[in-house]
Parts: C-alpha cells; sequence; structure tokens
C-alpha cells in the first residue's frame, strides 16, 4: 500500500539519520576526556540527543522520547557543569547511546517498542541517569517534563503558524507538531484557520492550506518552542509573540498575516492574546497614521524584544543554517540505483571497445577520431560513477574508537586507538566487507599484540600501548595497516607450532615474512592463555579468507619487542578496472594496469625462470605453461614486469595488446578453484578475457624462486 | 426524507485525500439544491490535517453551492483530532455556516 511506501521511506530517513547521529555522540564522547576544552564536544553529545528526542517524538515513538530525555537532561547539566563528565558518566552514555540504537533497531524491525521503564536494561540505565538528576525531575513525571530551561514560573506565547503546501506531501503532518508542542506545555487556545481552504473544487487534496493560532502557556524559553517546528520551518511560517508582548506586536503580526485584520482581531481576542477592547483602540491608531509608520513599528518593536530572545533566535539561526550547508552537500541516494549505473556504465565500456573496433576495421579515420572522443568521455564517465561509490575510511575507523575503549577495559590494559589516513576513499562495498576482518585484526593487537604494563614498563615503553589505525592508496590499492606498539611476534614459537602442526619441513630456510604468514594458516594458534577475546591465530585464517576474497591480500611484520603491523591490500574497487592486455597464442588476458610496470623483450637462457632486468633478478612465469595455452610460443615474446607490494616479477606473453578498460564479470563457481586468474571481463569483439591474479601469481613465483634457490644451496 | 450519506471507512490521511476528495465531490454533486449531505465518520480509523481539509474544503463547497455538511458520525479517532485542533463545534448540526 502506497501508506507503508511513504511513511516508511520517512521512517527510514529517521532511523538513518538517528545512527548517525548516535555515531556522532560516541565519536564526541570518545574524544571528550582528551580535549582540553570539552566544551564543543559536549554541545555536540547535547545536540545530538537532543534531535533524536525531537525527531522521535515527530513519529510518536514515545519510548525513545522517554528515554532520551532523560539523557538529554543530565547532558544539560553537564553542559551548564552541575554534574562533571567523568569517565564512569561516558561509560554510562555510551551505554545508553547502545541502548537508544537497539531502540531504533527495534523500530526499524517494526517492533512494539518497549517502555524502557519496564525493561530491566532500560530501567538501569534511567536509575543511574536519575543518579545524576537528583534533586531535580521525579522518576514517574519525566516523559512530561519539558526540559527546564526558562527560569521562573510558566508564561502565556502566541504562536502563528502558516504551513506551506508541501508540508502534507514531504510526509509531515501539522497534527503531530501540535501533539509534540502539547508536551511542552499547555495548549490553552487554538483555532484552526480554515480561511485559506477552498471549496473541494479547488482544492489540492495533498497541498496543505492550514494556519492555526495558539495560546500556550509553558515554563520552555522560546528556542524551545522554535525547535519543535524545526523540521518544517522551512515550509512553515512561524511568528511567536512572546508572553508580556504589547498589543503593538500583535497588530504587527495582524499585519502580517493573509487573512484580514478583523478576522484576525477577532481569532486573537477568542485565544484570549488580547482582549477586544485593546484591540480596537490599538487598530484605530494603526488606520489613523500613514502606512510608512509601520515598517518604523515594527523596527522599535524589535528593539523592546527581551535581548535574550534575539540571541536566541541568532543562534537558532546560525545553526539552522549550518545544518542545511551541511545537507546540501550531501544527496541520499539508493545503492540500488548507484549499483544499476555502475552496470551500466560497465556495458557502456564494453559497446565503446566494440564500436572501436569496428571503426578500425573499417579505417574510417573520422569515425575512428570519433570514437576516441567518445572513449574519452566514457572513461570520465566511469570514473566519476565509480567515484559516486567511494566513501572514505574514516567512518569505518571511528567505529573501532568505541571497540579500544571497550576493550581495553575489559582487558585492564592502558590502550590508545591512533587514527591516520582517514580521508582515504574506497569502494563502498568494499568498506561494508572489510569491517569484520579489520575488527578481528584490531581486537588481536590489543588482547595479544599490547604487552602487560609490567611487560612494557621493563622495556621502557609508556605505560599506555597504542594500536594505530592507517590507510593509504598505493598503485591501485587500498592499503590498510593495524599496528600495535607491543611485544611483536615470536619467530621460534611460531616456527616450533608450524614444525608440530606439520605446515612446514623441519630443516626448510624461511624468511621472517613465510614465518610470520603461518598465523594466517588454518587452525593455528600460538596464544599461551585463550581470553574471552580470541586466541591470536584463532579466526586469522578466516581473516585471510575474507580478505582473499575482496580480491586483496594481508601481509604481517613484526620486530621483536617494538611491535606487530598488519598490512591488509584491497582493490580500491570491484567493479571496473584499467587493464593491460596481453596476448597469449589465441587467448587474451587482463594485468591490472596499475601492476604494470614495464614491457621488455623476452631473453633469457633455455630453461631458467629468471632474466636479468638491469642488473637485477627478475623470476617470471610462462603464462603459456601456466595455462596450458596450445600451439608454439612466437618467434619474439615479451616480458610484462609487473609490480606488486614492492616487489617484481615477469609474466612471459607473446604480444602485448595495449590498453583497454576491464568490467570486471565474476567467474562462475565452476571456476572457482583455478588460481591466477581473478575473474573474466568481455572483449570489444565480444572474446571473453581472463583477468590475472598478480597477487597470486606473484607467490608462485616466489615459491619457484624459492625452490629453485633451495635446490641450489 | 432522510438525507443521503457518505460514509468513509479506514484512513481520512494524505494518502487517501485525492482519491475521497474525488468521491466527495461527486457525492454532493448528487445532493439535491437545498440538502444535506450526511458524512459518517465512524468507521475512519486514521485521520490526519489533509482529512482535516478535506472536511473545511467539503463544508465549503456545501455552503457555496447552498447545501448543507453534517457529520452523523465520528469514529474515537476523528474526535481526538476534531478536539486537538478545537473544531469540534464546527462540523455539527449547523454545519451550514461557513463561519
Amino acid at each position: 500500500m502506497a501508506k507503508d511506501i511513504n511513511l516508511d521511506q520517512v521512517l527510514q530517513t529517521f532511523i538513518v539519520e538517528a545512527r548517525e547521529l548516535l555515531e556522532d555522540m560516541e565519536a564526541a564522547l570518545l574524544r571528550v576526556a582528551d580535549e582540553a576544552d570539552p566544551r564543543e564536544s559536549i554541545n555536540a553529545i547535547f545536540r545530538a540527543a537532543h534531535t533524536i528526542k525531537g525527531s522521535s517524538g515527530l513519529f510518536g515513538l514515545d519510548a525513545i522520547v522517554a528515554f532520551t530525555h532523560v539523557a538529554e537532561s543530565v547532558l544539560d547539566r553537564v553542559r551548564d557543569g552541575a554534574v562533571a563528565l567523568d569517565e564512569g558518566l561516558v561509560a554510562l552514555l555510551l551505554a545508553c547511546g547502545d541502548y537508544i540504537g537497539r531502540m531504533v533497531d527495534a523500530v526499524e524491525r517494526t517492533e512494539a517498542q518497549a517502555d524502557p521503564h519496564a525493561d530491566p536494561e532500560g530501567a538501569a540505565l534511567l536509575a543511574r541517569l536519575q543518579a545524576y538528576l537528583a534533586p531535580c525531575a521525579a522518576p514517574a513525571e519525566v516523559a512530561r517534563a519539558a526540559a527546564p530551561t526558562a527560569a521562573g514560573g510558566p508564561a502565556r506565547w502566541h504562536l502563528s503558524l502558516r504551513f506551506g503546501p508541501d508540508v502534507l506531501r514531504n510526509g509531515m503532518d501539522p497534527l503531530s507538531f501540535i501533539r509534540y508542542l502539547a508536551t511542552l506545555g499547555q495548549i490553552e487556545h487554538l483555532v484552526t484557520i480554515p480561511d485559506a481552504v477552498p471549496p473541494l473544487e479547488a482544492l489540492d487534496p495533498e497541498g496543505c492550506c492550514l494556519g492555526f493560532e495558539i495560546a500556550f502557556v509553558t515554563t520552555v524559553d522560546k528556542a524551545s518552542i522554535e525547535n519543535v517546528f524545526e523540521f518544517v520551518i522551512d515550509d512553515c511560517a512561524l511568528r511567536i509573540v512572546p508572553p508580556g508582548s504589547q498589543v503593538a506586536r500583535y497588530i504587527e503580526l495582524i499585519h502580517s498575516l493573509p487573512e484580514g485584520p478583523s478576522r484576525l482581531g477577532e481569532i486573537l481576542v477568542r485565544c484570549g492574546s488580547v482582549t477586544a477592547h485593546e484591540l480596537e483602540a490599538a487598530l484605530r491608531v494603526q488606520s489613523e497614521s500613514a502606512p510608512e509608520r509601520r515598517i518604523g513599528a515594527i523596527l522599535a518593536e524589535q528593539g523592546t524584544v527581551a535581548p535574550q530572545v534575539v540571541e536566541a533566535a541568532l543562534v537558532r539561526q546560525k545553526q539552522a543554517k549550518e545544518a542545511r550547508g551541511a545537507e546540501n552537500q550531501s544527496v541520499r541516494v539508493d545503492a540500488d540505483k548507484l549499483d544499476r549505473l555502475i552496470n551500466l556504465v560497465g556495458e557502456l565500456i564494453i559497446a565503446t571497445a566494440g564500436a572501436n573496433l569496428v571503426a578500425k576495421r573499417t579505417r574510417n579515420l573520422e569515425l575512428m577520431e570519433r570514437n576516441s572522443t567518445l572513449a574519452d568521455l566514457v572513461e570520465e564517465v566511469r570514473d566519476s560513477a565509480l567515484q559516486l561509490r567511494m566513501v572514505k575510511i574514516g567512518a569505518t575507523f571511528n567505529r573501532f574508537k568505541r571497540v579500544v575503549h571497550d576493550v581495553a577495559r575489559e582487558l585492564g590494559k592502558d590502550i590508545e586507538l591512533a587514527v591516520s589516513g582517514e580521508d582515504t576513499e574506497l569502494d563502498k562495498t568494499v568498506v561494508e566487507k572489510i569491517g569484520d576482518p579489520l575488527m578481528h585484526l584490531v581486537r588481536n593487537a590489543m588482547d595479544h599484540g599490547i604487552d602487560s604494563p609490567e611487560r612494557r614498563a621493563e622495556r621502557g615503553k609508556p605505560a599506555a600501548g597504542t594500536v594505530s589505525l592507517n590507510a593509504f592508496h598505493d598503485s591501485g590499492s587500498i592499503v590498510i595497516q593495524v599496528s600495535d606498539d607491543g611485544g611483536g611476534l615470536d619467530r621460534e614459537r611460531i616456527l616450533a607450532k608450524g614444525l608440530e602442526r606439520g605446515l612446514v619441513e623441519a630443516g626448510r630456510v624461511m624468511s621472517d615474512a613465510e614465518v610470520y604468514a603461518l598465523i594466517f594458516e588454518p587452525g593455528f594458534s600460538t596464544a599461551e592463555q585463550i581470553t574471552n577475546l580470541s586466541g591470536r591465530g584463532v579466526g586469522m585464517d578466516v581473516v585471510r579468507r575474507n580478505i582473499e576474497a575482496l580480491r586483496g591480500n594481508v601481509a604481517i611484520a613484526s620486530e621483536p619487542g617494538r611491535g606487530t603491523t598488519v598490512t591488509v591490500r584491497l582493490p580500491l574497487t570491484l567493479a571496473i578496472i584499467n587493464g593491460f592486455q596481453v596476448g597469449v597464442g589465441k587467448s587474451v588476458f587482463v594485468v591490472p594496469m596499475d601492476m604494470v610496470d614495464e614491457c621488455i623483450e623476452f631473453s633469457a637462457q633455455t630453461g631458467q625462470d629468471y632474466t636479468d632486468l638491469r642488473g637485477q633478478v627478475l623470476p617470471f612465469i610462462r603464462l603459456r605453461e601456466l595455462f596450458d595455452v596450445p600451439g608454439r610460443p612466437a618467434a619474439r615474446q615479451n616480458i610484462v614486469v609487473v609490480k606488486h607490494a614492492g616487489q617484481k616479477f615477469g609474466l612471459v606473453v607473446d604480444a602485448l595488446m595495449g590498453e583497454a578498460q576491464a568490467v570486471i564479470k565474476p567467474l562462475s563457481r565452476m571456476f572457482v578453484q583455478v588460481r591466477g586468474i581473478s575473474g573474466s571481463s568481455i572483449l570489444g569483439s565480444g572474446d571473453v578475457a581472463l583477468i590475472l591474479d598478480v597477487p597470486v601469481l606473484m607467490q608462485q613465483a616466489q615459491l619457484g624462486r624459492g625452490a629453485a634457490a633451495h635446490a641450489a644451496s | 426524507m432522510t438525507s443521503p450519506t457518505f460514509r468513509i471507512d479506514g484512513e481520512l490521511t494524505i494518502y487517501r485525500a485525492a482519491e475521497l476528495a474525488g468521491a466527495m465531490k461527486a457525492a454532493l454533486a448528487a445532493v439535491a439544491d437545498g440538502g444535506a449531505l450526511e458524512l459518517d465518520l465512524s468507521e475512519v480509523a486514521e485521520m490526519d490535517c489533509a482529512g482535516v481539509q478535506l472536511l473545511l474544503a467539503a463544508r465549503r463547497s456545501a455552503a457555496e453551492s447552498g447545501r448543507t455538511l453534517r457529520l452523523s458520525g465520528r469514529s474515537a479517532a476523528v474526535d481526538e483530532v476534531l478536539a486537538t485542533l478545537r473544531l469540534d463545534g464546527h462540523f455539527g448540526d449547523a454545519a451550514g455556516a461557513a463561519h
């Protein structure tokens, strides 16, 4: 039904925004302890809680409103300096954030809202929050009590509301705002203004033309009243006449509204905001004076407004403007739509390659020229389309701040997280899948990497351990590093374990990297004591599998006593790459362009699997042999020198066919076992080309060399 | 002679506003000059401002064409909305007057 879809969409926006706000809140909570001047962060925490409460109110999510309200009240006291934001309170507020998050999750699953007072966990959190509020509000009154900001008793405000035509269409119901307003005080009088509602024949049933005049008695300040309408403020004319205003102010209001003065006067009198007598007298004076007096009167009026009202309005206006500025910078798009776009761009690239091929065959110069322009444009379209899916890794990194904070407490270690390279961008699909492996690596680093405080003191390291997350781009890949400044890996113990598990042959000479790589083997664990987090090694094979599934790889480096660094290398995107086409017999292979270093003429003594590259040994692989391509090698073979993770090796091919974009199509499950091929791509001619998996080939090249070296020694 | 009745079930909200506006227009047009249309809202489960607006527009249409619009039944949901907007008295017996 239409209703469900529409409501879902608006609710979905609420859910997404609530989660973002909770993330902001969490980030601010985690950084607040380290800041010299935490006011900005405290404000950010407060704003997040406040906005969640406000928007939950609009959706009638009373449970969230009630719970968040208490947290907000505590934060309000923190803001005033009445309560100190110590470690205990930070932990409590983090737990509250989680609880709100779970309530939001429940909304998403369209579950009934549990009353936080009735839920044991919610009640416990509320009780702890209340401790900070004593001697303030009584628990039972919490949901009702409005933010007690303004000093003094209740005052009588007059609100004049005219909703814009798009309010209903945007999924807002003026009724919700009025209901929400009623929770902040008492609506003493309300007059619905039907004047703008045309007869049925002229009515736009989905356009809003209602207005309301409200006499409102409350203890909250002007900003709080305005906040009620924060979500429609662009679409709603809101005029607030503060308590104790002179009749002239109402006159001004009357003139600023579309309805006639007498009609409005009557309404105001009905609201009890002015008496009929006062109004009559004032209107008479007004009509006698010249029209230009009116502007002067307005200005004079503004002079008489209490300074705090003006200040509050200015602050709010600034906030709204900032918020809107940030909103304008981004547009939410369905991930499905983006995927479709990327798919189409992929098809476009294949089609362009086909057109190019035909143009070359017909030798039509003009056509070829046009085609090349077209190809350039398509390439740009591809880059910008892929760019749309790029997100900064910072958000993922920031999530680990919380993990580190919690796990450090759990382990009783003092650990800090250092983050760098947050602005490094990578494909959203990659980001989503890298979260779990990274989580495992970070936990491992904390649990087993960081040494005990005593050990650290012995080694003269600072008492607080540091886990660092770093990201940067390197030749078409994104590199993510998880490092710790702990004790480093114990080479001998790993090697011993490897022998014991039969993972290495006795007597084999192994480099440090090869030894360390053993911890990624299935079932390898060197943890002396298994904690409830993880034994180092347990699950590391899963980490490697997950990363390899993303066409990435993982490497580990360690320095005894100094620390360990795990380096994860991932392709920037999973969809389209710049490829370098090479031919072997009749087959075409694609090497990712970013990995191609140079091409040289083939020269090697028969039987050897290496050549001399400007005085350096360059191991190579004969693709013809590796993939069993039939036919004799071409008279002049070439070597494509590829570089990966700082090392080089060569691929022997028959023909160099040049650069072309390759849209990666996954191989069918049948070919999952094939090593050295990461995917396939369709050529302009309609033929299929296989994409070479350089990291895997490199391993093979090194194995070959290792074996050769071994045999020679 | 009893007046014709127009009954609305379920939602009287933005999601059905366009559909209901058309139906109400037709129902009003079918009423004889000077006659009255009874609106039965006793089965309305949900009402929002679009619904309120629809009632106000229908009342105006009726008044301008010399007909009368009366609410013959109201559900709890309708009562609550009309009470919130202080419109309770507006659709009573003497609903013909515009003001």
